[in-house]
């Protein structure tokens, strides 16, 4: 008996229907919208101390509460500090063994990468990539695994771990709402130094070039977020080496999206080839069970009188 | 009248194991139930904080540590250690190794009621659990493994209830329910094998996207197979240590028969099962040997990795080895336990420990965290026995004596 062609045809369209929501996307070669846009973080401009308003105009734009925020503080600078439900950006300060005296302040903030990891990672679609180039949560679709959190290399999703019932993944949106009305982002706006450059992103690596070129001794020669993980909207220069501003040297240019392509691309091969790996292991076991039942009776009609009583042990 | 006097007996035949409701209440006085209600007496308050005032209420979780114990143990652990039930239904249903009978039943609820609890412990961990089935129903994200994970726990969950279902079936008198799902059973073992290989695989996958987080000892290209092969190991393992515990507790279920028999049939799963650990520990040095991470070992981390390698992995797998060889069953369930907490200690290294292994702020879990495990595990361990004191799992139904299923 062997497996009915039509058996076969319904289990590899349940294979198939399983398989095909899980495959990657095929090997199209797209480098991202044209027009996108970027900001250009500048950290040799940026002043840090007494400053941080780009703080405080992010946490406008997104209603974020302002208590103890205190831009004269500069106690807040001891520690290195990350993004949070109620901070969008932060500016940390960083002192560079070579120039003690002037320590450098680096802003962070959500990356907006070309491929996002969070977007790839999301298991209801909840993160996107826009045209104009900011990468957008939206919270209606969210279950709330952090996977995201885990997935980003920069660090930058927080959660509402103190909401029971409407929590959801907090990270700067490149102020995408003002973008699309023809403003710029809050922190581009307000900074005092014009250490936060807002712009296309395709300029913004020629304007960053440029200052490369006319002050080689200010600047470091290379654009963070040129090529890392496949290139992120934000970019960075900086005067320092960038991992003594708490940047990572170890993500590589590869999109993160990349990591588990391998593993996806495999999954409807099993879905297709386990079926029938799986009922020839049936078939066979049953054909070797169906001989040693004959052998058995065979055996058994030789010794006449004995057959049945050990039946059920 | 008479059929309110039904209804009565129904609930005494069924539910109260033929006593009455005071002697039934009276039966529940026992040592073991007391400790399950101090458990759930400080477990349930914790579930009431959780679900009123979030998860940072009752847990250590941060925006840099977004998984903890609920991730590495209940869900990560739960499921590797409930693949027996995948396992052994292979072994017999489809390799036709009739010996391991005597425990599908027990193996496959075991298996059912793993991945259930699985999913009660992940609505803990969920931001919003209600919203559960969006990546079924709202939103697709096909581009995530974790989209894999998901459906894949949610379809085999169902297909576990199926392979389940003889038992419930034939505990309600249903003849022609249990005909049907008798009928399905070899699709249904062919369909839990597919969708265990994917997703035991993608909860390992899931760690891909950790590049630069996870200890390089620990993250591997292989970590799917990983995940994988010890889950396989995991689950015949947990299969020996339930059906040791089995035999003990309920020894009124089992026939003298299958009581016989367990200790031929925990020789075998014994030797397999060390002789797959042996693979597993093979092939973690592939994973090592692969990204060339050798210069790692000598270092604190590299220590711990060889701890869990040659004391959680090899060690038991050649406890279990030459037990079985020499027929020792009591050492062979030594090495089971050993097993299960080398694949445990696996998880949590792959999720907590090697997990931002360089960062400052390390998680801890809170102990009301552990309160929710181990309400969910006490909640899970009742369920079991509530289903086995009453269906047929461990014994025959006196209907289906000479039935294969």
């Amino acid at each position: 008996m062997s497996l009915k062609r039509r058996d076969f045809l319904k289990l590899s369209t349940v294979a198939a229907c399983l398989g095909a929501t899980s495959t990657a996307h095929g090997m199209e070669d797209f480098t991202g919208w044209p027009d996108r846009y970027g900001m250009l973080t500048d950290t040799t401009l940026c002043i840090g101390a007494n400053c941080r308003r780009c703080e405080e105009a992010c946490k406008r734009v997104n209603e974020r509460p302002m208590e103890g925020l205190d831009l004269t503080d500069n106690s807040v600078f001891e520690q290195t500090r990350r993004t949070d439900p109620n901070s969008y950006t932060v500016v940390n300060r960083f002192t560079v063994s070579e120039d003690s005296e002037n320590p450098v302040y680096v802003k962070k903030q959500c990356m907006h990468c070309n491929e996002p990891a969070c977007a790839s990672a999301c298991l209801v679609r909840a993160f996107s990539k826009t045209k104009e180039g900011p990468v957008l949560y939206n919270k209606d679709v969210c279950i709330g695994c952090r996977y995201c959190m885990l997935a980003c290399p920069f660090r930058i999703p927080s959660y509402d771990y103190f909401d029971a019932f409407t929590p959801q993944v907090r990270k700067c949106t490149m102020c995408y709402d003002r973008i699309v009305e023809g403003k710029i982002p809050g922190c581009a706006e307000i900074c005092p130094k014009e250490a936060i450059t807002f712009g296309k992103r395709s300029d913004l690596i020629t304007l960053a070039r440029e200052r490369i070129r006319h002050d080689p001794d200010r600047y470091q020669p290379r654009i963070y977020g040129e090529t890392e993980v496949g290139g992120t909207s934000w970019l960075y220069l900086a005067g320092t080496d960038f991992t003594n501003l708490g940047f990572s040297d170890d993500l590589g240019s590869m999109p993160y999206p990349e990591l588990t392509r391998g593993f996806l691309a495999a999954v409807p091969i099993v879905l297709t080839v386990w079926p029938v790996l799986l009922t020839g292991f049936y078939k066979f076991s049953q054909s070797r069970e169906k001989a040693e039942v004959e052998a058995e009776a065979a055996a058994a009609d030789d010794k006449k009188g004995w057959g049945d009583g050990y039946r059920h042990e | 009248m008479a059929t309110v006097m039904n209804k009565q007996d129904w609930v005494t035949e069924k539910l109260l194991l033929g006593m009455s409701w005071s002697d039934y209440l009276r039966s529940l006085m026992t040592p073991f139930n007391f400790i399950v209600a101090v458990i759930l007496a400080v477990g349930i308050p914790i579930t009431w904080i959780r679900f009123t005032q979030g998860i940072g209420a009752i847990s250590n979780l941060t925006d840099n540590n977004p998984w903890g114990l609920w991730i590495g143990v209940d869900v990560l652990s739960g499921v590797a250690l409930a693949a027996g039930g995948f396992t052994i239904g292979t072994a017999v249903y489809l390799f036709g190794m009739k010996k391991y009978r005597i425990i599908v039943r027990p193996a496959v609820l075991t298996g059912f009621l793993g991945y259930f609890f699985v999913v009660i412990g992940l609505c803990y961990d969920l931001g919003r659990p209600w919203r559960l089935p969006y990546p079924m129903i709202i939103s697709y994200g096909v581009t995530s493994v974790m989209f894999l994970v998901g459906w894949h726990v949610a379809t085999y969950l169902s297909v576990q209830f199926l392979e389940f279902s003889p038992a419930l079936f034939e505990w309600l008198g249903w003849k022609n329910f249990r005909k049907w799902a008798v009928r399905i059973t070899i699709g249904a073992t062919i369909l839990g094998v597919i969708l265990s290989t994917l997703h035991q695989s993608a909860l390992g996958a899931l760690f891909l996207m950790a590049a630069a987080k996870l200890h390089p000892l620990w993250y591997s290209p292989y970590i799917p197979v990983f995940f994988f092969v010890s889950a396989i190991c995991a689950g015949m393992t947990m299969v020996i240590f339930e059906s040791t515990l089995s035999h003990r507790i309920f020894g009124d279920q089992v026939s003298h028969e299958d009581h016989k028999k367990l200790d031929d049939v925990t020789l075998g799963l014994g030797q397999g099962a060390a002789a797959l650990l042996f693979t597993y520990f093979c092939l973690k040095w592939v994973g090592v040997a692969h990204d060339h991470n050798w210069h790692w070992l000598g270092t604190p981390m590299g220590s711990w990795f060889m701890l869990e390698v040659f004391g959680f992995v090899l060690a038991p797998s050649l406890l279990m080895f030459f037990a079985s060889r020499r027929g020792s069953p009591t050492l062979v369930r030594v090495g089971a336990v050993w097993t299960i907490l080398g694949i445990i200690l696996n998880r949590v290294n792959v999720s907590m420990i090697a997990l931002n292994w360089d960062q400052p702020d390390r998680y801890i879990p809170h102990w009301m965290e552990f309160g929710v495990t181990i309400t969910v595990i006490t909640i899970g361990i009742l369920t079991f026995r509530f289903i086995v004191n009453r269906m047929p799992i461990l014994r025959k139904h006196p209907a289906y004596v000479d039935d294969d299923h």
